[in-house]
Formats: C-alpha cells, sequence, structure tokens
C-alpha cells in the first residue's frame, strides 16, 4: 500500500512541529526517518496514524485522503504502528495480549455472549507469536518481559491487526548494540515476509545505512533531504545538521 | 457454545449451591441463615463493584446508588401494586439499569479522578432524594409497613427458610453471569482498557462506550443486591443508599482481593462476619475495622486471594 504525505503541518502553540513536509513511501519500501531530537519525527507518526489532528495538507494512502478519519478507522484502512516506550498490556500475558488484539481486530471487543478468546483468535495470535518469534514467553506477564521483548510484542500487537502500512517508532531504543540488530533484522524479515509498506525512525546510522531503502531526513519540521543511504551519507547539509555532530556522539 | 472453563464455573456455582442449601437440612442455625442472606446481597454489591475497579480500573465511590435504589424500587413496587414478586424484582433491576445508564452516560468520559468524584456526588444527590420525599420513601424512618411476603414457586419469602434458599440462588446466578462477563471478550476489553486505554483505543475499543456498558451492568447487579437487601429488612432505608455503604463495597473488594473474582465475596463475608463479632464485644466497630484495613493495606498490601494467588500462583483462579 502507497502512503503519501502532502504539505503536512502542524503547530503546537507557536512552534511549528511539522510544517510544509511532502514525502512518498513507495508500496513495500522499506524506509528510514532520521533527524536530531525535536526534529518533529514522532509528531509526524502521530499524524499519520491519527494520534493528532492535522493543521493542513493531506495523509494519501492508496490515493484516498484519511485526514479527516479516527485513528480506529485508519488502523482498519491499514495503518498500524508501534510507539516508541513499548505499548502493550503489562497485566496479561503475552499470547492474551494478541488474543486481546486480534478479537478487538475482528470486532469483537464487546462480545458478552461467550467465553474469550472467541473462535480462530488463539490460532492468529499464535501465528503472529510465530512470526515474531515470541512463542516461547506466550504465557509470562508483559510487564516481566526484557525490554526488547516488550518491544516486540509492542510491534506483535500492531502486526495483529494486519497492517498494509507498518510506522515504527524507534524499534530499537534502549537496546545494546548486539540487541539492535537482532531487532532490526527481525523487522527486516517481517517486512519481506508480509510486503509491508515500512516506515521506521532510528537514530544508529550504521543500521539506517545498512537496512533502509530511502532515507528520510527530517530537521525542525521539514524536510531536509531524502534519497538512497549512499546519497543521504554524502549529502552535505545532512552531514552539517545531522550526522557531523549527533552520529558519532550516539 | 462455551467449551471447559465455563462447564468448570458452572460446575463449582452448582456445588457451592448444593453445600449452602443443604446446611439448614442438616442444621438450623438462625444467626447463619440471617448471615448468609446479607452476605448474598453484598456479595453481588461488592462484585459487581469490582467490575469497575479491578477490571477496568475505574473506582466509584457512588456504587451504594444503585444499590439503594434497587432496594427503594423493589420495596415500593411491591407496596404499591400486586404485581409478583418476580416482576418486581425484574422491574427494580431494570429501573438500576435504566438510572445506570443515565448518569454513566454523565461520568463514564471523566478522568479517573473526577470519575470517583462525580460518582460521589451523585450518590449524595440521590441520598438527599430519598431523604426529602417523605411522602413517596418515608424519608430517613425508611420504607416501612413491610414488604408483601407473596408467595413465589411455593416458596413463602416470610419463613427464614425460604428467603434464605431464595437469596443463595439469586446470588449464585448473579455471581456467575458477572463471572461469565468477566471472561468474555467484552471483560476481556475492559482489562485492556485499565492496562493501557490508548492502546487499546488503537485497536478500536471505543473507550467510552465499555465504559458505560460497564457501569450499567454493575449498576444493574447492584440493584439485583439490593433487592435481596430489601427482602431482608422487609422494605428500604436511606442507610441503604447512603455513601458509607458504597465504602463498605469499596473495602469488600480491598479486603477479599481485586484481581479475583471471589476476592469481594469473601471480602463481604470478612466484613460481615467482623461486624457480627466485634459488635458483639464493643461499640467501637469503626476503629477495629480501620486497624484490619490498614494491616491489609500495610501487611498484605493486597486483598486475601490475590496474596494467596501470589504465594500459590497455580492455584485460585
Amino acid at each position: 500500500m502507497k502512503l503519501e504525505i502532502r504539505n503536512l503541518t502542524k503547530a503546537f502553540g507557536g512552534v511549528r512541529a511539522i510544517d510544509d513536509v511532502s514525502l512518498d513511501f513507495a508500496s513495500g519500501s522499506l524506509s528510514a526517518v532520521i533527524g536530531p531530537n525535536g526534529a518533529g519525527k514522532s509528531t509526524f507518526f502521530n499524524l499519520i496514524s491519527g494520534a493528532f489532528p492535522v493543521d493542513a495538507g493531506q495523509v494519501l494512502l492508496d490515493e484516498k485522503d484519511v485526514c479527516r478519519l479516527s485513528k480506529t478507522e485508519r488502523m482498519r484502512l491499514g495503518i498500524g504502528r508501534a510507539f516508541q516506550v513499548a505499548s502493550c498490556f503489562p497485566t496479561m500475558t503475552v499470547a492474551d495480549n494478541l488474543m486481546a488484539a486480534v478479537t478487538a481486530h475482528v470486532g469483537q471487543w464487546g462480545n458478552l455472549a461467550r467465553r474469550f478468546p472467541p473462535p480462530g483468535v488463539r490460532e492468529r495470535a499464535g501465528e503472529v507469536m510465530e512470526l515474531v518469534g515470541l512463542t516461547h514467553v506466550a504465557n509470562v506477564e508483559a510487564a516481566i518481559l526484557s525490554h526488547g521483548d516488550q518491544k516486540l510484542l509492542d510491534i506483535a500487537i500492531a502486526l495483529a491487526l494486519e497492517p498494509k502500512v507498518l510506522l515504527l517508532d524507534e524499534p530499537t531504543a534502549g537496546m545494546g548494540p548486539e540487541e539492535r540488530w537482532r531487532m532490526i533484522e527481525r523487522v527486516r524479515g517481517l517486512w519481506e515476509q508480509r510486503k509491508l509498506t515500512l516506515v521506521f525512525i532510528e537514530h544508529d546510522m550504521d543500521i539506517v545505512f545498512q537496512v533502509a531503502n530511502t532515507v528520510r531526513v527530517l530537521c525542525y519540521g521539514r524536510v531536509l533531504a531524502e534519497g538512497t543511504p549512499g546519497e543521504i551519507r554524502n549529502n552535505q547539509a545532512v552531514i552539517d545538521a545531522y550526522l557531523g555532530t549527533e552520529a558519532h556522539a550516539a | 457454545m462455551k467449551g471447559r472453563p465455563a462447564l468448570r464455573d458452572s460446575a463449582i456455582a452448582a456445588a457451592a449451591l448444593i453445600v449452602v442449601l443443604a446446611i439448614p437440612l442438616v442444621h438450623r442455625s438462625p444467626a447463619f441463615e440471617d448471615f448468609v442472606i446479607r452476605l448474598s446481597a453484598m456479595a453481588l454489591f461488592a462484585t459487581s463493584l469490582n467490575l469497575l475497579v479491578g477490571n477496568t480500573g475505574m473506582v466509584s465511590f457512588g456504587h451504594g446508588m444503585f444499590y439503594g435504589l434497587g432496594a427503594y424500587a423493589f420495596a415500593l413496587t411491591m407496596q404499591m401494586t400486586d404485581l409478583p414478586l418476580p416482576v418486581a424484582a425484574v422491574l427494580a433491576v431494570l429501573v438500576t439499569t435504566l438510572a445506570a445508564l443515565c448518569v454513566g452516560a454523565i461520568c463514564v468520559r471523566l478522568s479517573t479522578d473526577y470519575f470517583a468524584f462525580i460518582t460521589l456526588a451523585f450518590q449524595m444527590l440521590f441520598y438527599s432524594v430519598v431523604i426529602s420525599w417523605q411522602s413517596l420513601t418515608g424519608g430517613d424512618q425508611g420504607l416501612r409497613g413491610g414488604i408483601p411476603r407473596r408467595q413465589i414457586f411455593g416458596f413463602e419469602l416470610g419463613s427464614q427458610l425460604h428467603l434464605y434458599q431464595f437469596c443463595a440462588v439469586v446470588a449464585v446466578l448473579g455471581l456467575l453471569a458477572l463471572r461469565h462477563i468477566s471472561a468474555s471478550p467484552f471483560g476481556q476489553t475492559l482489562r485492556m482498557i485499565r492496562d493501557n486505554e490508548n492502546r487499546a483505543s488503537f485497536l478500536g475499543v471505543v473507550l467510552w462506550r465499555a465504559r458505560l456498558w460497564a457501569f450499567t451492568i454493575a449498576g444493574a447487579f447492584a440493584g439485583l443486591g439490593g433487592v435481596l437487601a430489601a427482602l431482608f429488612v422487609s422494605g428500604a432505608y436511606p442507610e441503604l443508599a447512603d455513601w458509607p455503604n458504597s465504602g463498605q463495597a469499596i473495602f469488600a473488594v480491598m479486603l477479599g482481593g481485586i484481581n479475583s473474582f471471589l476476592g469481594p465475596v469473601l471480602g463481604a463475608a470478612i466484613l460481615l462476619a467482623l461486624n457480627d463479632v466485634v459488635t458483639r464485644f464493643t461499640e467501637y466497630y469503626g476503629l477495629v475495622l480501620g486497624i484490619v484495613i490498614l494491616a491489609f493495606a500495610l501487611g498484605f498490601r493486597r486483598g486475601v486471594l490475590d496474596f494467596f494467588r501470589l504465594v500459590w500462583p497455580r492455584g485460585l483462579r
């Protein structure tokens, strides 16, 4: 599914967190969004997924403007997201987390007439668990999972909704170097298997340049550059604004 | 239709009911029978509150309003009409359900703190109406004159034994229904809201609608508890609708265990037993109750059943 952003603008008070941003994400692409802290990356995701209303501009999903739709309606159309801070249901087991997500997705969340889970839900939750590699902790409460597994569970919950476009906000945040690579390999595996249009925010430049097909650089709410990893690496504006300073510190 | 967990719950309920019904056949004890009758009302009241507090994370301080309303609606219907008892009971529960729907529609969109406050405010409003509408409710004297004890299905509720049996059956069926709701997909949705409402709404859960359903269902079952309470006291008193009564239900939930389905039932039993025993020795009931609650809050840090579930994780559910 193709995701196109047209002249997107959002201000908080007087600050333009996203300022006239236009970007295309081709169907089946794997793109990284990078930029210094406060560049508006998370806001950008929040606008696409419908967590905040936009001030101006369009979010086109296969040519259809979804800007006036609620986050739930956008989710139904195929926009899934995982959060910067892993967002799951801490007192439930991994299996229950995913079964609850699938139940909600198939519109059964208000069902009073039968026992949880409804038929077929256990199987679908199992498939997702298998896909992200959480089967071995199926009966563990989410609250006591390792940080990495919680991030995976967050992504798994998003996958349970069968998204076409998946937005991952810093999937490797807070992880050690080795864990990061394991995580990003999983993410790339998911992208290949599910033929997703995947967009991820990432601070580790080694990961970005090795994994992404295309890279978009945001800076102070504007698009500073876009292109292949090779082009971005040698872009003088990007080096000045971002790579030259923060990439090596990170 | 529901597989094995549902069968297991029904079997447990049936076994419990058989035991409770068999006890008077072996040994008659008016004090014990009184206790069970009061417990059946209180258990429904506290367990329905826990659907909000434990399952959904909505702390309502005004749940006693629906308990009181159930009692008044039932007692008034029985006194003012010739309707059979079951019809009057169903009517009373319907009135309570409708009231919970209206109050809930106003309350459930508010954040936790304001939700707690406004439920309390509604209860105080309801209590004032009960006190001041003397011609209908008898004001602070309560509804006196008793409830006509019409026979139902061969039961004569004037007899303590029959009342005992009736209350036990209604309470067990009510608890079984609440158990079913809590184990349904909807019950799971309430847990999602409690854990992480933002994520739940991203998954397509309409938060206010889920909360309103929970509030309405809880109100309905509190009303059913109120019907049993009215049968026990043969009338209705403002104390049933007063806010300390809501506090009793919250204590029952906290004492018994917020995360165990049967926790509030056990908590209600502990509270009633404390009340019966302590008032025999001292008039300072509140002092003793306060110490017990402090001990639970600071010592166990959770209710009894939750505590045991922590100690034996695979045991009680």
